[in-house]
């Protein structure tokens, strides 16, 4: 209803005016308070869409706190905040390496929070790093395309598959283009560090002249549209909201392993509103970690026990692990080795 | 002469604060040890997983096409998340060239530790870290190249570790301190105890006890007891001495005393002048009263011997003090006054019978002496909670009441006795008697009635 009555509102789409800013802004919008005293800031890489909900029920609690949106990808995020030191309040983000990094390099402030007893000892680190979600890495695909196929349940079922039908699948394999998506590379580097079968897959993909994509969103779309067939690592928490509206999405959690990545907040050094910043991750802590829930909370419900009830769920740990793929040299020789599979023409 | 000690001090205090303060810095220095151990184990296992992780990654340093290169494993790091969530930093340097990492890392370049593995506790990023560098040769075309690996954590769980253990050691420690103080005062107390124990003993003792003392004590106690002995011995010695120098005085006294009294009665007789006479009762009456001295001073001199050598028997009082009536009924009738008794069963003590009756004759000898004539002096025997009380009650004048204090004190005579004749032994010898009885006596005016009331006071048997 508010969004409707004030005019204020603004959406500003992959477009930026201001001086001194290189990171590029997807999106921008202003949650204006009833009664404005305060204004947040927050960097994120969760589509407004889907995060909207959680804004708005902690602006039900704190009626006099504005909140500034910005939707950047997490690459975008790290630069903003590790480059070039803009001021925001609380960053969210899906790609815990930079998270983990940001904390570990002093970019953000510490928050003890009330809630913290709510959250598994996993879920946080330092108390700086707050994970508010669980999020499989999955594979989506058009039910039409494989029509009369086997629906491929692990990652060698997937290989054969694709080796098997290259006229089906040419040119209808997506999946990250992880120099420009954190997330991808997180997902890519885990899933690397977990099995071989990621490179074999990526040369499939490759040798299928795979599309790659900056967004989860944007995979999504085109497998709806037909232009993909198979997406691989997508994040499973939207394409389940596609796949709610449009039958022929599916979604495969394989079966040899599945990541499981924790979005998480931050509140960046330089946060001018550090206490607002910290109410509102004890807000989402609340949200995601209580036991009752919350209505609002638009990300499938956490499971508290550091072990999942499926033995191929393997979460990825927060922690200085993540630093790892981080390193430079570490970094372009995955890259390297990645683009030798995928880009084979 | 004042009776207090001249107190400086306590042993037990003083051992209670010797022990106190030894307890204080064993208690400290069990604090201090713990937490030095803990401090070197929190260290060493900190410095165990970076050289560990250190190791790994230079492990994974290689020469691809004549570079340099490393491959950090995801364990390098991941390992030091295991243990703790403090900050990481590390970096690669090739031949003093930086390769990857954090550029302004210091290095540790101090030949500390094992191997080519040197630590040092430094400042990074504004916390404390601490650091760990390891160096290996790899031999490229040109010649052999140096890659030295520095991987460093944050302090924050050490700390961590450190102030839980110092919280438990502090703990430890005063629990330490407490028990110690505990078993301190009570090793305090019971050092002293043996002290208080023969303090006690003598304090218990009568007056006339000057036995020597018998009980075990401590090495340490015997020089002590051994002087108390020998003092009390020779105390003893001379006071023997002394009781039989005035019996002995006494009875010499008292012999040419009968002698001389005989020769004043047959004196009296034969003298007719009324002045003459009136000198000879006098003389007469002044004899008495010497003769009745002397038999106090011998009587006093056989209960202060009597005393030490108590020949202890069951006593029917009421049958003791009928007996001393008896033989005093004469004297009282020659004055012209009745003596009674009136008993309460059981009136069974124990005690030495010659003694008490002496005691009872000198009391009736003083209440038949006071007593006007005419006037009744009566014995009563009555029970009193845990005594039998044997009451001599006269009508005399009565005690004046700011003497009733002093009046056992040897040779103190009432004020209103002056003209009476009497040594001032007699109480003295009531007194000594009970008291070597385990009891003591009572004096008093007799309420209503005009009259004095001396009473002993017998433990029952």
């Amino acid at each position: 209803m508010r969004i409707l009555l004030f005019p204020s509102v603004l959406i500003v789409l992959l477009v930026s005016l201001v001086s001194a800013r290189a990171y590029e802004i997807e999106q921008h919008k202003i949650f204006p308070a009833s009664q404005e005293v305060q204004t947040l800031r927050i960097i994120s890489n969760s589509d407004i869409d889907i995060f909207a909900p959680m804004v708005e029920a902690f602006q039900r609690k704190y009626p006099s706190v504005s909140i500034d949106y910005t939707v950047v990808s997490s690459t975008e995020l790290m630069k903003a905040l590790y480059e070039e030191r803009q001021v925001f309040d609380v960053a969210i983000s899906s790609a815990m390496d930079l998270q983990v990094k940001l904390a570990n390099d002093g970019f953000t402030k510490p928050h003890s929070s009330s809630v913290a007893g709510l959250m598994s000892d996993w879920a946080r680190w330092r108390d700086h790093v707050f994970a508010f979600t669980q999020e499989p890495a999955s594979v989506v695909y058009s039910k039409s395309a494989f029509e009369g196929l086997e629906v491929p349940t692990s990652r060698q079922n997937l290989i054969s598959t694709l080796r098997n039908n290259p006229d089906r699948f040419l040119n209808k394999v997506g999946t990250y283009d992880i120099r420009q998506s954190g997330l991808g590379f997180l997902f890519a580097t885990q899933d690397a560090r977990t099995s071989d079968t990621f490179w074999r897959l990526n040369e499939v993909m490759g040798s299928l002249n795979a599309k790659l994509y900056c967004c989860s969103a944007d995979m999504i779309s085109d497998i709806t549209t037909g232009d993909l067939a198979v997406a691989y690592n997508v994040l499973g928490s939207y394409a389940s909201a596609r796949a709610a509206k449009d039958p022929d999405v599916g979604i495969l959690e394989l079966e040899d392993f599945t990541t499981l990545m924790l979005r998480s907040a931050i509140i960046p050094a330089g946060a001018e509103q550090p206490e607002i910043a910290g109410d509102f991750i004890d807000h989402l802590i609340t949200a995601s970690w209580s036991e009752e829930g919350a209505d609002y909370y638009p990300y499938p419900k956490l499971n508290h026990s550091e072990v999942a009830p499926n033995l191929s769920l393997r979460a990825i740990r927060l922690g200085p692990g993540l630093l790892v793929y981080q390193d430079n040299l570490k970094r372009q020789h995955f890259l390297q080795e990645w683009q030798n599979a995928i880009i084979q023409q | 002469m004042t009776l207090e000690a001249n107190i400086s001090g306590s042993i037990r205090r003083r051992l209670t604060l010797q022990l106190l303060g030894i307890a204080a810095v064993l208690a400290a220095l069990l604090f201090v040890m713990v937490m030095t151990y803990a401090k070197q184990v929190a260290e060493e296992s900190q410095d165990n997983i970076l050289s560990a992780s250190a190791t790994s990654i230079l492990d994974s340093a290689a020469i691809q096409s004549g570079e340099v290169t490393v491959d950090i494993p995801y364990s390098a790091l991941s390992m030091l998340g295991n243990v703790s969530d403090d900050r990481v930093f590390y970096r690669v340097v090739a031949d003093g060239k930086y390769l990857t990492g954090y550029e302004s890392l210091p290095e540790a370049y101090t030949a500390k530790g094992r191997e080519n593995h040197r630590f040092i506790t430094s400042h990074y990023l504004g916390e404390s870290i601490r650091m760990v560098s390891a160096t290996r040769r790899l031999s490229n075309a040109s010649g052999p190249v140096e890659v030295t690996v520095s991987v460093a954590q944050t302090l924050k769980r050490q700390r961590e570790t450190l102030e839980r253990i110092s919280t438990n050691a502090a703990y430890l420690g005063f629990g330490f301190f407490i028990a110690a103080a505990v078993l301190g005062v009570l090793t305090a107390q019971s050092a002293v105890r043996p002290v208080q124990t023969l303090a006690n003993s003598v304090s218990r003792r009568g007056p006339q006890d000057l036995r020597a003392v018998q009980a075990p004590v401590p090495g340490e106690m015997a020089p002590l007891v051994v002087a108390l002995n020998r003092f009390m011995a020779r105390l003893k010695k001379s006071l023997t001495r002394s009781e039989e120098f005035i019996a002995e005085a006494a009875h010499r006294i008292r012999t040419p005393l009968t002698v001389l009294r005989t020769q004043a009665e047959i004196a009296l007789r034969r003298v007719e002048r009324p002045e003459n006479r009136a000198a000879l009762k006098e003389m007469i009456r002044a004899i008495d009263e010497s003769s009745r001295a002397a038999g106090q001073l011998l009587d006093h001199a056989m209960v202060s011997f009597r005393t030490d050598h108590l020949e202890v028997k069951e006593i029917n009082l009421l049958e003791l003090a009928d007996e001393t009536l008896e033989r005093l009924r004469p004297l009282a009738e020659m004055q012209d006054k009745t003596l009674s008794l009136h008993g309460e069963e059981p009136p069974y003590i124990k005690g030495d019978a010659i003694l008490i009756q002496n005691a009872l004759s000198n009391i009736l000898d003083n209440a038949i002496k006071y007593a006007p004539q005419g006037e009744d002096v009566k014995i009563t025997v009555t029970h009193e909670e845990r005594w039998v009380v044997l009451s001599v009650y006269d009508q005399g004048p009565g005690f004046a009441p700011e003497d009733i204090e002093k009046l056992t004190e040897r040779f103190s005579r009432g004020k209103n006795a002056e003209d009476t004749v009497g040594s001032g032994l007699g109480l003295t010898i009531a007194e000594e008697v009970t008291q070597a009885h385990g009891g003591h006596l009572k004096l008093s005016n007799r309420t209503n009635v005009r009259g004095a009331c001396v009473s002993f006071y017998f433990p029952q048997s």
